[in-house]
């Protein structure tokens, strides 16, 4: 049998709509340049030199004793932030989808702790752990009367991380849970099963390739983390502070090079089991959808427990953050609680705030709406298209999420600083704003292009092929069918892209040049000088930022997303 | 109403599909060549997975074929993306446009063709009249019901004057009693446009109600062309004697011209080019046949049931249960279980395959 018909005719079709050839070829194109050729780069430097292919680079970095400290510690904080964050984050979702809590108390815990993570800079908790903690920490210090507690170091890092990233696999975790069919548990109960019992034997195992999948995404999170150890760590190092040292303070590029290959091997590789294993396990076995309402779990000896512990983590988490802008209004923390705004006004008139954050502003403004566009593209072209580089282009974008920042930064470093392979194309970039928002495009593409992948699947193919009989081109159907069907997730898109661009640092902070005041390499420069009413108040501002802009996307969705699609008879 | 009512021919078509399970290809469609007439109402019917969906949708252009050429109006159309064809398709799902009201979905397609608002208004107007659906031109299509959607979806096909319409299975979504009166309207509507249209089922009674033609597929292959009189009367092979209607089949020899024996018994049955001593399959429809106390072949009764329009009764002849049924039994004798009857046919209500 030969399907050489088919596929002559399929190309010859794809070759009759150029907007949709020209669309992939520029998308090869970008996520070449900008994702695999940065990575490839990375290899170059660290397996060629002078005279060809050595392994001498990685023999000299493993022969550092700090290099190999480093891997340790940094699989060991993995470890444990990994196995940490998904049992809390399964409490909060069993507790949320399992027992009946229904104050709006409650509720409004579950929803702040969730919101947290999206909203904050990613080192937030290191600053308010000091501030809570420290020396000078007020728990430690002015409760506790200890003079002298060091939060640097692996339990400072853990913890932060822990709270940082448990938040994501309580959301992923409570998705799962709610697609189990509660006639599984009610039939284990009507079998004579205790409800322990049926948590361990039916429940526990649906549910473990997914908590597998949540330790996972976690243990890459937390490996691939620069801001909190940097911040907290101390002389704890762990591989992404030690890269950053090699070439901001060793200037050993090939070194920082190979360091950034070793880095990048274990993400990947946790990255590939958990894409191509547990993911598609976790979803298989939980494929159904929930027949109807679960009956709650009212039973006092289970909920008083359960609401005293799942409300003291979370406002532990919250009295955390809140701890950021009280910081940046007490005189001077520890010391003198004295209510003050000079902070904040220092941050205008001494230290350039208002430069700093219309330059963060802008380059994440720029980028988000990019992130957007393109995140949809791709989502379209892997969703509803045929074609050759389908698998690539998909690969490639999806490869970006197990790239750590500092491998990033290291590989733009390497791979533009010179131009295109040394040659002088492109170098114009390097040290420019462009390329700093081309960072924020990559960093942001592949959770952008999940959710509108996801969001594409429930767009019944049918909508789209109808468009296209009726007499549409790809680009018309794209833009009169698919974009406004998906106006929800461009808009989510939209605006998590410019969340995480304005609180983006570990691989800006390679990248970036004096002509550029960004945000968080500034909270990043005072807090490890120890100025943390600056740094705080600089934070604070952030927060309010991201949080009014998400505050934003949920008004604008909610009176001009697909929800409101309904327009009552004129 | 269409520009021009045009034909479609498939010459040698095949398309090939790997089964996702064994990795092996397989032909979802094998050397498939059919004429469709101008202005006729074809029917492509077959069980899922016969490749009648396939078939529609390389007509569209959605899949490519894999040997072979599709002509539409006599132009071969292979390479053409399913926007440059002159087709329309009427979906199982509607796919209207959830972001658009009804005027807007049936425009779209006028839209695109960069026709002026009032030709479009007037155009309209008009097609939503022909499928009733006059004043709705500004609802959600949310706010339809099924069969009111369905008739949007027909209406957006319509507009545009396809040189031939297809339907994909456009009723199955719809409640039994909508499906019946959704597919005379769909005949009339057809009837009233003029136009080729192509439909894709696997519910026979509706193939047999709508078309012109139907086209039996079974595994890829098309069993039969025919008008439903002739699929349901003279049905060339098993498969379509059983897929079309209900069907008992006798074994029986071929003892002369029209003459068949059956269990010992000779009886009157069409033998087409079976010659004599042919070991053959006599096709009885249920309601072929009646019952007495005394006639041609002799069982035993095993099932009798009341059905209200008929009685419903398996009858074991030598070692093969025969479903009959009996029309309007109020005034016919009831056999009850156990019963010796007599099976007794009209002359030309066999056909031996």
């Amino acid at each position: 049998m030969a399907k050489s018909q088919s596929a002559s005719l399929d190309r010859k079709k794809l070759l009759a709509d150029p907007i949709m050839v020209t669309t992939i070829a520029l998308l090869i194109v970008f996520l070449t340049i900008f994702i695999l050729y940065p990575l490839a780069i990375l290899l170059v430097d660290s397996f060629i030199s002078e005279d060809g292919f050595t392994l001498d680079i990685f023999k000299r970095i493993m022969a550092m004793a700090n290099f190999r400290r480093a891997i340790t510690n940094t699989l060991k904080v993995g470890f444990l932030v990994g196995i940490a964050s998904a049992l809390i984050g399964l409490l909060f979702a069993y507790v949320e989808v399992y027992v009946k809590l229904r104050t709006k108390f409650m509720e409004g815990l579950f929803k702040v702790v969730s919101m947290l993570p999206v909203v904050s800079p990613p080192f937030v908790l290191s600053l308010s752990m000091i501030m809570l903690f420290g020396k000078a920490g007020i728990i430690t210090r002015f409760l506790l009367h200890i003079y002298d507690n060091s939060v640097y170091g692996f339990w400072g890092i853990a913890i932060v991380q822990t709270l940082t990233f448990f938040p994501v696999c309580y959301m992923m975790l409570k998705g799962l849970l709610k697609n189990i069919d509660p006639s599984l548990e009610e039939a284990a109960r009507d079998m004579g099963a205790s409800r322990f019992k049926v948590f361990m034997t039916v429940t526990f195992p649906l549910i473990l390739p997914g908590l597998g999948n949540a330790f996972l995404v976690t243990f890459i999170e937390s490996i691939a983390d620069f801001a909190n150890p940097m911040i907290i760590g101390g002389s704890y190092d762990t591989l992404a502070t030690t890269i950053y040292l090699q070439i901001t303070g060793a200037y050993d590029k090939e070194g920082a090079a190979a360091m950034a290959v070793v880095l990048l091997a274990i993400t990947l590789l946790m990255f590939v089991v958990q894409k191509y294993y547990l993911e598609a396990k976790s979803t298989a076995t939980l494929s159904g959808k929930a027949s109807r309402e679960r009956m709650l779990i009212t039973d006092k000896s289970v909920t008083v427990p359960l609401t005293i512990l799942c409300s003291a983590l979370a406002i532990f988490v919250i009295l955390m953050y809140v701890c950021v802008p009280f910081g940046a209004m007490f005189k001077t923390w520890g010391y003198d609680f004295h209510l003050t705004f000079k902070w904040f006004g220092q941050v205008f008139t001494k230290y350039k705030g208002l430069k700093a954050f219309k330059d963060s502003f802008i380059l994440s403004l720029i980028a988000s709406p990019i992130t957007a566009l393109l995140s949809m593209i791709i989502s379209y072209l892997v969703v509803k298209k045929k074609f050759k580089a389908k698998g690539f282009i998909e690969a490639v974008s999806m490869l970006a999420m197990a790239v750590p920042g500092t491998v990033l930064g290291i590989g733009y470093i390497r791979g533009f600083s010179g131009g295109l392979f040394g040659t002088g194309i492109l170098q114009w970039l390097y040290g420019t704003g462009a390329i700093l928002v081309i960072v924020f495009i990559v960093r942001s593409l592949p959770t952008g292009t999940r959710s509108g992948i996801s969001a594409l699947r429930q767009i019944d193919k049918s909508i789209e092929e109808s468009a296209y009989d009726m007499g549409a081109d790809s680009f018309k159907v794209f833009m009169t069918v698919t974009l406004p069907l998906i106006k929800d997730s461009f808009l989510s898109g939209f605006v998590t892209s410019f969340v995480r661009s304005i609180t983006a640092i570990s691989a800006i902070i390679l990248l970036v040049t004096p002509s550029y005041l960004l945000i968080t390499v500034q909270i990043n420069e005072f807090a490890e000088k120890g100025s943390y009413g600056i740094a705080c108040a600089f934070a604070t501002i952030l927060i309010m930022i991201t949080y009014g802009s998400v505050l934003l996307m949920n008004l604008v969705m909610k009176y001009f997303g697909t929800s409101r699609r309904v327009n009552l008879d004129e | 109403m269409a520009k021009e009512k045009k034909g479609v021919r498939l010459e040698h078509i095949s398309k090939i599909y790997k089964d996702p399970k064994t990795g092996k290809d397989f032909y979802a469609v094998k050397d498939q060549n059919l004429e469709i007439e101008p202005g006729s109402f074809v029917t492509l019917l077959g069980p899922s997975g016969c490749g009648k969906t396939t078939t529609l949708r390389m007509i569209a252009g959605f899949e490519s074929p894999d040997e072979g050429e599709i002509y539409l109006g006599g132009e071969p159309i292979n390479a053409l993306t399913p926007n440059k064809r002159d087709t329309a398709m009427v979906f199982q799902s509607y796919a209207l446009l959830p972001h658009y009201n009804i005027f807007d979905n049936v425009a779209y397609g006028l839209k695109l063709r960069k026709m002026d608002s009032e030709t479009i208004k007037k155009k309209v107007t008009d097609i939503l009249a022909l499928v009733g659906l006059e004043g709705m031109e500004n609802r959600m299509t949310n706010q339809l019901s099924g069969g009111q959607q369905q008739r949007v979806a027909l209406a957006r096909a319509l507009v545009i004057e396809p040189g031939v319409l297809l339907f994909d299975e456009p009723l199955s979504n719809l409640d039994a009693k909508l499906r019946v009166s959704m597919r005379t309207e769909i005949r009339r509507i057809q009837q009233e446009a003029g136009i080729t249209a192509v439909y894709v089922t696997h519910d026979q009674s509706e193939a047999m109600a709508i078309s012109d033609k139907v086209i039996i597929m079974n595994q890829g292959v098309v069993e039969q062309v025919a008008t439903p009189q002739e699929a349901y009367y003279y049905p060339n092979s098993k498969f379509v004697a059983d897929f079309i209607g209900e069907c008992n089949f006798l074994k029986a020899k071929v003892t002369g011209q029209d003459q068949v024996e059956v269990d010992g018994t000779s009886v009157k049955c069409a033998t087409g080019n079976l010659s004599v001593g042919a070991e053959c399959d006599v096709v009885l429809r249920p309601e072929g046949a009646t019952l007495s106390d005394s006639g041609a072949i002799k069982g035993t009764v095993d099932y009798s049931c009341f059905m209200g329009a008929y009685q419903d009764y398996r009858i074991k002849v030598g070692d093969s249960l025969i479903k009959i049924q009996e029309y309007n039994p109020k005034n016919k004798k009831i056999y009850k279980v156990g019963d010796s009857v007599y099976l007794n046919f009209e002359d030309n209500t066999l056909y031996a395959l």
